[in-house]
Protein backbone atom coordinates (compact mmCIF):
# COMPACT_ATOMS: atom_id res chain seq x y z
CA UNK A 1 0.00 0.00 0.00
CA UNK A 2 2.24 2.15 0.80
CA UNK A 3 4.26 1.80 -2.37
CA UNK A 4 1.81 2.94 -4.33
CA UNK A 5 1.19 5.67 -2.37
CA UNK A 6 4.90 6.72 -3.15
CA UNK A 7 4.53 5.95 -6.79
CA UNK A 8 1.42 8.36 -6.81
CA UNK A 9 2.73 11.02 -4.84
CA UNK A 10 5.52 10.73 -7.32
CA UNK A 11 3.47 11.22 -10.45
CA UNK A 12 1.41 13.91 -8.96
CA UNK A 13 4.50 15.78 -8.02
CA UNK A 14 6.05 15.67 -11.51
CA UNK A 15 3.22 16.63 -13.37
CA UNK A 16 2.90 19.27 -10.83
CA UNK A 17 6.03 20.55 -11.71
CA UNK A 18 6.01 20.49 -15.44
CA UNK A 19 2.75 22.38 -15.25
CA UNK A 20 4.68 25.23 -12.66
CA UNK A 21 7.55 24.75 -15.66
CA UNK A 22 5.10 25.57 -18.40
CA UNK A 23 3.24 28.47 -16.70
CA UNK A 24 7.04 29.72 -15.43
CA UNK A 25 8.59 29.72 -18.98
CA UNK A 26 5.74 31.26 -20.87
CA UNK A 27 5.50 34.04 -18.01
CA UNK A 28 9.26 34.47 -18.49
CA UNK A 29 8.87 35.03 -22.91
CA UNK A 30 6.31 36.95 -22.57
CA UNK A 31 8.36 39.09 -20.31
CA UNK A 32 11.64 38.97 -22.14
CA UNK A 33 9.63 39.79 -25.49
CA UNK A 34 7.42 42.96 -23.83
CA UNK A 35 11.25 43.88 -23.15
CA UNK A 36 12.36 43.48 -26.56
CA UNK A 37 9.31 45.54 -28.21
CA UNK A 38 10.29 48.23 -26.15
CA UNK A 39 14.24 48.37 -25.90
CA UNK A 40 14.37 47.07 -29.77
CA UNK A 41 11.52 47.56 -31.65
CA UNK A 42 13.00 47.39 -34.99
CA UNK A 43 13.68 43.57 -34.25
CA UNK A 44 9.64 43.46 -34.92
CA UNK A 45 8.90 46.49 -37.48
CA UNK A 46 11.97 47.38 -40.01
CA UNK A 47 12.11 49.97 -42.40
CA UNK A 48 11.60 47.93 -45.45
CA UNK A 49 8.57 45.99 -43.33
CA UNK A 50 4.95 46.17 -45.77
CA UNK A 51 2.23 47.22 -43.34
CA UNK A 52 -1.58 47.29 -43.80
CA UNK A 53 -3.70 49.36 -41.66
CA UNK A 54 -4.25 52.92 -39.93
CA UNK A 55 -1.10 54.63 -38.86
CA UNK A 56 -2.35 55.43 -36.01
CA UNK A 57 -3.15 52.16 -34.95
CA UNK A 58 -2.48 51.11 -31.13
CA UNK A 59 -2.41 47.64 -31.77
CA UNK A 60 0.89 46.22 -34.03
CA UNK A 61 -0.02 42.85 -34.89
CA UNK A 62 2.99 41.56 -36.22
CA UNK A 63 3.23 38.26 -38.41
CA UNK A 64 6.15 35.98 -39.03
CA UNK A 65 4.72 34.55 -42.58
CA UNK A 66 5.78 32.38 -45.90
CA UNK A 67 3.72 32.30 -48.96
CA UNK A 68 4.31 28.66 -49.43
CA UNK A 69 2.77 27.92 -45.84
CA UNK A 70 -0.93 26.58 -45.56
CA UNK A 71 -1.67 27.44 -42.33
CA UNK A 72 -0.57 31.21 -42.94
CA UNK A 73 -3.29 31.10 -45.83
CA UNK A 74 -5.89 30.19 -44.03
CA UNK A 75 -4.68 32.38 -40.93
CA UNK A 76 -4.91 35.42 -43.43
CA UNK A 77 -8.63 35.87 -43.81
CA UNK A 78 -9.09 35.57 -40.34
CA UNK A 79 -6.41 38.36 -39.84
CA UNK A 80 -8.51 40.32 -42.15
CA UNK A 81 -11.62 39.91 -40.41
CA UNK A 82 -9.97 40.70 -36.50
CA UNK A 83 -9.00 44.36 -38.60
CA UNK A 84 -12.29 44.97 -40.35
CA UNK A 85 -14.00 44.19 -36.94
CA UNK A 86 -11.80 46.67 -35.31
CA UNK A 87 -11.72 49.58 -37.57
CA UNK A 88 -8.24 52.12 -37.32
CA UNK A 89 -7.35 50.00 -34.58
CA UNK A 90 -4.94 47.34 -35.70
CA UNK A 91 -1.63 47.71 -38.11
CA UNK A 92 -0.57 44.73 -39.59
CA UNK A 93 3.11 43.96 -40.03
CA UNK A 94 4.19 41.81 -42.60
CA UNK A 95 7.42 40.32 -41.90
CA UNK A 96 8.77 37.18 -44.15
CA UNK A 97 10.21 33.88 -42.87
CA UNK A 98 10.36 31.49 -45.72
CA UNK A 99 10.77 28.05 -44.00
CA UNK A 100 9.23 26.14 -47.08
CA UNK A 101 11.97 24.70 -49.19
CA UNK A 102 12.43 27.57 -52.14
CA UNK A 103 10.01 29.60 -50.63
CA UNK A 104 12.11 32.80 -50.75
CA UNK A 105 11.15 32.83 -54.59
CA UNK A 106 7.44 33.70 -53.91
CA UNK A 107 8.60 36.56 -51.34
CA UNK A 108 10.79 38.16 -54.05
CA UNK A 109 7.80 37.54 -56.17
CA UNK A 110 5.82 39.59 -53.73
CA UNK A 111 8.61 41.90 -53.07
CA UNK A 112 8.57 42.58 -56.88
CA UNK A 113 4.73 43.20 -57.23
CA UNK A 114 5.26 45.91 -53.95
CA UNK A 115 7.22 47.67 -56.45
CA UNK A 116 4.10 47.92 -58.99
CA UNK A 117 1.83 48.51 -55.89
CA UNK A 118 0.25 44.98 -56.16
CA UNK A 119 1.56 43.92 -52.75
CA UNK A 120 -1.96 43.08 -50.92
CA UNK A 121 -3.61 41.95 -54.08
CA UNK A 122 -0.42 39.27 -54.98
CA UNK A 123 -0.62 38.23 -51.17
CA UNK A 124 -4.32 37.53 -51.94
CA UNK A 125 -3.95 35.78 -55.40
CA UNK A 126 -1.29 34.02 -53.37
CA UNK A 127 -3.20 32.52 -50.96
CA UNK A 128 -5.96 31.33 -53.06
CA UNK A 129 -4.33 29.54 -55.58
CA UNK A 130 -1.47 28.10 -52.95
CA UNK A 131 -3.38 24.85 -53.36
CA UNK A 132 -2.58 24.71 -57.21
CA UNK A 133 1.34 25.55 -56.67
CA UNK A 134 2.47 24.37 -53.24
CA UNK A 135 0.20 21.57 -52.14
CA UNK A 136 1.35 19.33 -49.43
CA UNK A 137 4.45 21.68 -48.78
CA UNK A 138 6.02 21.08 -51.97
CA UNK A 139 6.69 24.67 -53.79
CA UNK A 140 6.37 24.76 -57.35
CA UNK A 141 7.81 28.37 -58.13
CA UNK A 142 6.89 27.46 -62.13
CA UNK A 143 3.30 26.76 -61.19
CA UNK A 144 2.81 30.21 -59.46
CA UNK A 145 3.18 32.08 -63.07
CA UNK A 146 -0.10 31.22 -64.40
CA UNK A 147 -1.77 32.65 -61.91
CA UNK A 148 0.03 36.07 -61.22
CA UNK A 149 -2.24 37.91 -63.90
CA UNK A 150 -4.60 37.68 -61.71
CA UNK A 151 -3.45 40.38 -59.53
CA UNK A 152 -2.95 42.60 -62.90
CA UNK A 153 0.77 42.61 -62.16
CA UNK A 154 3.19 43.24 -64.85
CA UNK A 155 5.08 39.60 -65.40
CA UNK A 156 7.88 40.88 -67.41
CA UNK A 157 8.49 43.41 -64.81
CA UNK A 158 8.38 41.09 -61.99
CA UNK A 159 11.11 38.89 -63.34
CA UNK A 160 12.95 41.83 -63.35
CA UNK A 161 12.77 43.54 -60.34
CA UNK A 162 12.38 40.34 -58.18
CA UNK A 163 16.05 40.00 -58.48
CA UNK A 164 16.99 43.06 -57.12
CA UNK A 165 20.06 42.36 -54.51
CA UNK A 166 17.67 44.79 -52.38
CA UNK A 167 15.39 41.98 -51.69
CA UNK A 168 16.91 39.08 -50.81
CA UNK A 169 19.03 41.28 -48.51
CA UNK A 170 15.41 42.09 -46.58
CA UNK A 171 14.54 38.32 -46.78
CA UNK A 172 17.74 38.01 -44.76
CA UNK A 173 17.07 40.48 -42.44
CA UNK A 174 13.70 39.02 -41.84
CA UNK A 175 14.92 35.36 -40.90
CA UNK A 176 18.01 36.82 -38.79
CA UNK A 177 14.66 38.95 -36.88
CA UNK A 178 12.49 35.68 -37.09
CA UNK A 179 15.45 33.98 -35.76
CA UNK A 180 16.47 36.09 -32.70
CA UNK A 181 12.64 36.28 -31.44
CA UNK A 182 12.42 32.27 -31.83
CA UNK A 183 9.98 32.23 -34.45
CA UNK A 184 10.24 28.09 -35.88
CA UNK A 185 7.22 27.88 -37.19
CA UNK A 186 4.54 30.53 -39.10
CA UNK A 187 2.47 32.32 -38.99
CA UNK A 188 4.15 33.34 -36.07
CA UNK A 189 2.48 36.34 -34.58
CA UNK A 190 3.30 39.09 -32.22
CA UNK A 191 0.83 41.29 -30.46
CA UNK A 192 2.41 44.72 -29.50
CA UNK A 193 5.25 42.73 -28.81
CA UNK A 194 3.45 39.63 -27.12
CA UNK A 195 3.69 35.91 -28.49
CA UNK A 196 0.56 33.68 -28.54
CA UNK A 197 0.45 32.23 -25.44
CA UNK A 198 -0.30 28.82 -27.29
CA UNK A 199 -1.60 28.68 -31.17
CA UNK A 200 -4.81 29.60 -32.56
CA UNK A 201 -7.40 31.52 -34.28
CA UNK A 202 -8.79 31.71 -30.76
CA UNK A 203 -5.87 32.79 -28.55
CA UNK A 204 -4.88 35.46 -31.40
CA UNK A 205 -8.17 36.50 -31.10
CA UNK A 206 -7.57 37.06 -27.11
CA UNK A 207 -4.51 38.50 -27.35
CA UNK A 208 -5.96 41.22 -30.19
CA UNK A 209 -9.37 42.27 -27.83
CA UNK A 210 -6.78 42.45 -25.23
CA UNK A 211 -4.56 44.65 -26.39
CA UNK A 212 -7.14 46.84 -27.88
CA UNK A 213 -9.42 47.17 -24.42
CA UNK A 214 -6.07 48.30 -22.80
CA UNK A 215 -4.84 50.89 -25.03
CA UNK A 216 -8.78 52.37 -26.25
CA UNK B 1 11.85 -7.04 8.94
CA UNK B 2 13.87 -10.02 7.91
CA UNK B 3 16.79 -9.77 6.05
CA UNK B 4 14.84 -11.25 3.01
CA UNK B 5 12.30 -8.40 3.13
CA UNK B 6 14.85 -5.81 3.19
CA UNK B 7 16.59 -7.04 0.35
CA UNK B 8 13.82 -6.98 -1.66
CA UNK B 9 12.65 -3.78 -0.81
CA UNK B 10 15.66 -2.02 -1.97
CA UNK B 11 15.42 -4.07 -5.13
CA UNK B 12 11.74 -2.64 -5.72
CA UNK B 13 13.43 0.92 -4.71
CA UNK B 14 15.90 0.53 -6.99
CA UNK B 15 13.51 -0.09 -10.14
CA UNK B 16 11.60 3.00 -8.80
CA UNK B 17 14.45 5.29 -8.60
CA UNK B 18 14.80 4.20 -12.50
CA UNK B 19 10.66 4.70 -13.57
CA UNK B 20 11.53 7.91 -11.82
CA UNK B 21 14.78 9.04 -13.81
CA UNK B 22 13.06 7.74 -16.95
CA UNK B 23 10.09 9.76 -16.33
CA UNK B 24 12.05 13.12 -15.41
CA UNK B 25 13.91 12.57 -18.63
CA UNK B 26 10.70 12.11 -20.50
CA UNK B 27 8.56 14.66 -19.42
CA UNK B 28 12.22 17.04 -19.88
CA UNK B 29 12.61 16.30 -23.34
CA UNK B 30 8.75 16.64 -24.24
CA UNK B 31 9.59 20.03 -22.27
CA UNK B 32 11.46 21.25 -24.85
CA UNK B 33 10.27 19.81 -27.42
CA UNK B 34 6.49 20.86 -27.01
CA UNK B 35 6.87 23.79 -24.81
CA UNK B 36 10.08 25.48 -25.82
CA UNK B 37 9.32 24.20 -29.02
CA UNK B 38 12.76 22.97 -30.47
CA UNK B 39 12.63 20.43 -33.04
CA UNK B 40 14.23 17.40 -32.55
CA UNK B 41 16.80 15.73 -34.26
CA UNK B 42 16.95 12.27 -35.64
CA UNK B 43 18.93 11.26 -33.31
CA UNK B 44 17.43 12.54 -30.33
CA UNK B 45 14.31 11.03 -31.79
CA UNK B 46 16.27 7.28 -31.34
CA UNK B 47 16.68 8.38 -27.91
CA UNK B 48 13.43 8.87 -27.42
CA UNK B 49 12.19 6.06 -28.71
CA UNK B 50 14.02 4.26 -25.84
CA UNK B 51 13.57 5.63 -23.49
CA UNK B 52 9.77 7.04 -23.46
CA UNK B 53 8.68 3.46 -23.42
CA UNK B 54 10.81 2.37 -20.03
CA UNK B 55 8.08 4.73 -17.86
CA UNK B 56 5.47 2.00 -18.84
CA UNK B 57 7.62 -0.89 -18.33
CA UNK B 58 9.20 -0.10 -15.42
CA UNK B 59 5.91 1.14 -13.58
CA UNK B 60 4.68 -2.23 -15.02
CA UNK B 61 7.73 -3.98 -12.94
CA UNK B 62 6.47 -1.99 -9.47
CA UNK B 63 3.42 -3.69 -9.34
CA UNK B 64 3.72 -6.13 -8.49
CA UNK B 65 7.56 -6.37 -7.94
CA UNK B 66 8.89 -8.91 -11.49
CA UNK B 67 12.49 -9.51 -11.13
CA UNK B 68 11.96 -10.01 -14.94
CA UNK B 69 11.98 -6.05 -15.84
CA UNK B 70 15.53 -6.33 -16.04
CA UNK B 71 15.62 -8.20 -19.20
CA UNK B 72 12.76 -6.08 -20.54
CA UNK B 73 14.07 -2.90 -19.69
CA UNK B 74 18.17 -3.52 -19.66
CA UNK B 75 18.28 -4.02 -23.52
CA UNK B 76 15.85 -0.91 -24.27
CA UNK B 77 18.53 1.00 -21.73
CA UNK B 78 21.95 -0.24 -23.55
CA UNK B 79 20.43 0.69 -26.49
CA UNK B 80 19.23 4.38 -25.83
CA UNK B 81 22.43 4.41 -24.15
CA UNK B 82 24.54 3.50 -27.14
CA UNK B 83 22.48 5.89 -29.74
CA UNK B 84 23.26 8.73 -26.43
CA UNK B 85 26.53 8.12 -26.73
CA UNK B 86 27.17 8.20 -30.39
CA UNK B 87 25.83 11.45 -29.89
CA UNK B 88 27.45 12.85 -27.70
CA UNK B 89 30.36 12.05 -29.41
CA UNK B 90 29.04 13.99 -32.66
CA UNK B 91 28.01 16.97 -30.42
CA UNK B 92 31.67 17.42 -29.19
CA UNK B 93 33.44 16.79 -32.18
CA UNK B 94 34.96 13.66 -31.60
CA UNK B 95 33.00 12.25 -34.51
CA UNK B 96 33.16 14.88 -37.28
CA UNK B 97 29.76 16.77 -38.83
CA UNK B 98 29.80 15.15 -42.20
CA UNK B 99 29.36 11.74 -40.81
CA UNK B 100 25.88 13.12 -39.06
CA UNK B 101 23.31 10.93 -40.03
CA UNK B 102 20.65 13.57 -39.43
CA UNK B 103 17.79 14.98 -41.64
CA UNK B 104 18.17 18.94 -43.45
CA UNK B 105 16.16 19.54 -41.05
CA UNK B 106 17.51 20.04 -37.83
CA UNK B 107 21.09 19.43 -36.97
CA UNK B 108 22.36 17.19 -34.20
CA UNK B 109 25.10 19.34 -33.04
CA UNK B 110 23.22 22.36 -33.10
CA UNK B 111 23.57 24.06 -29.00
CA UNK B 112 20.08 24.57 -27.74
CA UNK B 113 20.52 24.44 -23.94
CA UNK B 114 23.14 25.08 -21.66
CA UNK B 115 22.75 24.48 -18.46
CA UNK B 116 25.13 26.16 -15.88
CA UNK B 117 27.92 26.50 -18.87
CA UNK B 118 28.06 22.23 -19.27
CA UNK B 119 24.69 20.77 -19.31
CA UNK B 120 23.76 20.35 -22.95
CA UNK B 121 21.16 18.17 -23.98
CA UNK B 122 22.63 15.39 -25.57
CA UNK B 123 24.94 15.42 -22.22
CA UNK B 124 21.47 14.99 -19.99
CA UNK B 125 20.59 12.12 -21.99
CA UNK B 126 24.05 10.27 -21.51
CA UNK B 127 23.77 10.90 -17.98
CA UNK B 128 20.10 9.62 -17.40
CA UNK B 129 20.72 6.61 -19.77
CA UNK B 130 23.89 5.57 -18.16
CA UNK B 131 22.63 5.72 -14.82
CA UNK B 132 19.84 3.72 -15.65
CA UNK B 133 21.96 1.08 -17.13
CA UNK B 134 23.99 0.92 -14.01
CA UNK B 135 21.37 0.72 -11.82
CA UNK B 136 19.77 -2.21 -13.73
CA UNK B 137 23.18 -3.80 -14.05
CA UNK B 138 23.62 -3.44 -10.09
CA UNK B 139 20.13 -5.35 -9.84
CA UNK B 140 20.59 -7.80 -12.14
CA UNK B 141 23.89 -8.75 -9.70
CA UNK B 142 21.90 -8.36 -6.64
CA UNK B 143 19.10 -10.73 -7.93
CA UNK B 144 21.88 -13.57 -9.67
CA UNK B 145 23.10 -13.81 -5.92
Amino acid sequence: MKKQFMVLISIVFLILLFVLGINLYKSQQIRKYGFMARENASTFVREHSQTLGSDDAKVYLVEFSDPACETCGAFHPFVKKLMAVNPGKIKLVVRYAPFHDGADYFVKILEAARKQGKYWETLEVMYQTQRYWASHHNPQPKLIWKFLPRAGLDLVKIRNDMNDPEIAKLIQQDIADAKALNVRKTPGFFVNGKPLPSFGYKQLKELVESEISEYY
Amino acid sequence: MTNLDKASNSNWNIIFICWIIASVSTLGSLFYSEIMEFAPCALCWYQRIFMFPLVILLLVGLFPFDKSIIKYALPLALTGWGFAFYHYLLYSGFIPESLQPCSQGVSCSETYVDLFGFLTIPMLSLISFSTLVALLLVLKRRLSK
